[in-house]
């Protein structure tokens, strides 16, 4: 229980329907192990719903998702779940939150060196007594990751967990991911609907929308981001590639310019 | 225009200024129990011991236009307390009524935080049990009285048993609902970290109500005086309710304002003591 094995991912004809309501359909998707996928969509277009199959905290109505070749189970163990509220026990400590995260039977005095390490990490090694309501939206969303870090998954999964945290402050958390990421390699599937976020941390963003009259959302489109991180926010490829993003989630980048903004699609889901 | 500084972002930072006020929407108001106003504690006493001196005051003048077998003066309630304490009464009579409201408000409180716990995480004992049990709450507790009295009769285990149906049913109440209504959100986070059952019960659910448990409690106690004053009233040979309805019979205005007095007194105490357990729990709580 050194170091964490970083585990492939893949989704085969995922679909999910609540009652009547079909929110996904034939998501075939493969993640590579270590990779950073960015999973963007629209709101309500069942990217939270496609993140948790992969945790297992919801199972898909049909297709199948796997870690490492076998299927996921409920709520699976191998991977590690960082929200987008921090959701932190308000009556325990931070310490004792990230704790929380330990792998089961850890022993406690290896328990204690990791959540110390964790918390040196994220820089909360200052706020370890304190309670959650004692500290910031940042420092708490900090803290909830350094939770999932500490169960040293196969798989980190991360919905939208940026998104309610200032602009600053989510940049800040965008280069600690990063650091984290350099450090253990982990597989990291986050879920966002910033099309920057997507574009400075991940290897590929995976475009989630509906498709012409079907019901339900599916892999639209999937980009390789180019360049090594840490990226330049600025870089002009990048530039290009949020036009089409953003053209794709059906919002005009008001971006003259170049060639490949191709998709056509205007809907909003 | 690049912002990837890697070296000096988040890891090395405590950049806890930086985060300050931003936040306010998603984070509880940190004194939200503290208003700023709040005055110093010892005028906070002076301010609220006026009225009660007042009302002293009004007492002692009126007793000079009322007669005495209508309303006693301050002075002869306090004496015909220190009359039954020299007789020995007083320890008695107070000792036996802290007893059995303690007992029936143990009893009651327990029966209700199990009924409640159950009713509260299991969705069968609920769709089973509640119907029936609200439709128990709908009765008037006092109205179990006489049918207790003839079934268990007015003994000490009577009077125990209407103070413990006191007690149960605002326990059984805010333990239900409050289990009922844990956030979601942190119940899956529990669960997400391999959290089930009873390790997911005593790590989140128990302790996320233990607030409400608190305040209900409060509550059952308050219930548990008002029940004892009932049983005892119904028929007793000792207790302040005794003392009540004798002092009634024998005329006895002086004793039966210290009694009500003493029943202030010692409803009050007892909820201090709960509500600083309460406010102890609250601080490490939340």
């Amino acid at each position: 229980m050194t170091s964490t094995t970083a585990l492939p991912v893949s989704f085969r004809g995922v679909g999910r329907a609540f009652g009547t309501a079909r929110v996904l359909r034939d998501v075939d998707l493969d993640v590579a192990a270590g990779e950073i996928v960015a999973i963007l969509g629209p709101s309500g277009c069942g990217k939270s719903t496609l993140l948790r199959s992969v945790s297992g905290l919801d199972a898909p109505s049909e297709g199948a998702v796997s870690i490492a070749g076998t299927a996921v189970g409920p709520v699976d163990q191998r991977c590690a779940v960082a929200f987008q509220e921090p959701r932190l026990l308000p009556w325990r400590s931070v310490e004792a939150n990230v704790a929380l995260g330990l792998p089961h039977g850890t022993a406690k005095e290896p328990g204690r060196r990791r959540v110390a390490e964790l918390l040196e990490l994220t820089g909360l090694a200052d706020a370890a007594r304190r309670r959650p309501r004692e500290i910031s939206g940042g420092m708490a969303q900090r803290a909830s990751l350094a939770r999932a870090l500490a169960r040293e998954p196969g798989v980190l999964v991360l919905d939208e967990p940026f998104g309610a945290l200032d602009a600053l402050t989510r940049l800040r958390m965008q280069d600690l991911l990063l650091d984290v990421h350099a450090a253990v390699p982990t597989t990291v599937i986050l879920v966002t609907h910033d099309v920057d976020e997507a574009l400075v941390l991940a290897d590929h963003v995976v475009l989630l929308g509906t498709d012409g009259d079907l019901p339900g959302a599916t892999v639209r489109r999937v980009v390789r981001v180019p360049g090594a991180r840490p990226r330049d926010r600025g870089a002009p490829e990048l530039v290009d590639l949020r036009a089409e993003l953003l053209a794709g989630l059906g919002v005009p980048a008001h971006h003259t310019a170049p060639s490949t903004a191709q998709l056509s699609h205007q809907e909003t889901a | 225009m690049t912002v990837v500084a890697t070296d000096e972002t988040g890891r090395a930072t405590p950049v806890v200024s930086g985060y300050g006020p931003s936040f306010a929407e998603q984070q509880p108001p940190r004194n939200e129990r503290r208003s700023p106003r709040r005055l110093p504690r010892g005028l906070r006493i002076a301010l609220g011991a006026i009225l009660p001196l007042l009302l002293l005051a009004a007492w002692q003048v009126a007793t000079a236009f009322v007669p005495a077998y209508r309303l006693p003066s301050p002075a002869s309630v306090v004496l015909a307390g220190v009359d039954l304490a020299q007789r020995g009464l007083l320890g008695v009579h107070v000792g036996i009524s802290v007893q059995r409201v303690l007992l029936g408000f143990a009893i009651g409180a327990a029966v209700g935080l199990v009924l409640g716990a159950l009713i509260g995480l299991s969705r069968w004992a609920d769709v089973l049990l509640s119907p029936t049990i609200s439709a128990f709450r709908a009765v008037p507790s006092l109205a179990w009285v006489p049918l207790i009295v003839l079934y268990i009769g007015l003994q000490e285990n009577g009077k125990v048993a209407i103070i413990a149906i006191g007690a149960l049913f605002p326990v059984f109440t805010t333990v239900a609902g409050a289990l009922r209504h844990v956030d979601r959100h942190l119940v899956e986070a529990g669960r997400a970290f391999g959290l089930r059952g009873v390790s997911l019960l005593a790590q989140v659910q128990l302790p996320a109500v233990v607030p409400a448990v608190v305040s209900g409690l409060r509550l059952a106690l308050a219930q548990s005086w008002l029940f004892l004053v009932a049983a005892e009233l119904l028929g007793s040979s000792m207790g302040l309710g005794f003392l009540l309805t004798d002092s009634q019979y024998n005329g006895r205005l002086d004793r039966l304002f210290l009694t009500i007095i003493l029943l202030a007194v010692f409803g009050k105490a007892t909820d201090a003591v709960l509500g600083v357990g309460e406010r102890a729990l609250l601080k490490r709580w939340t």
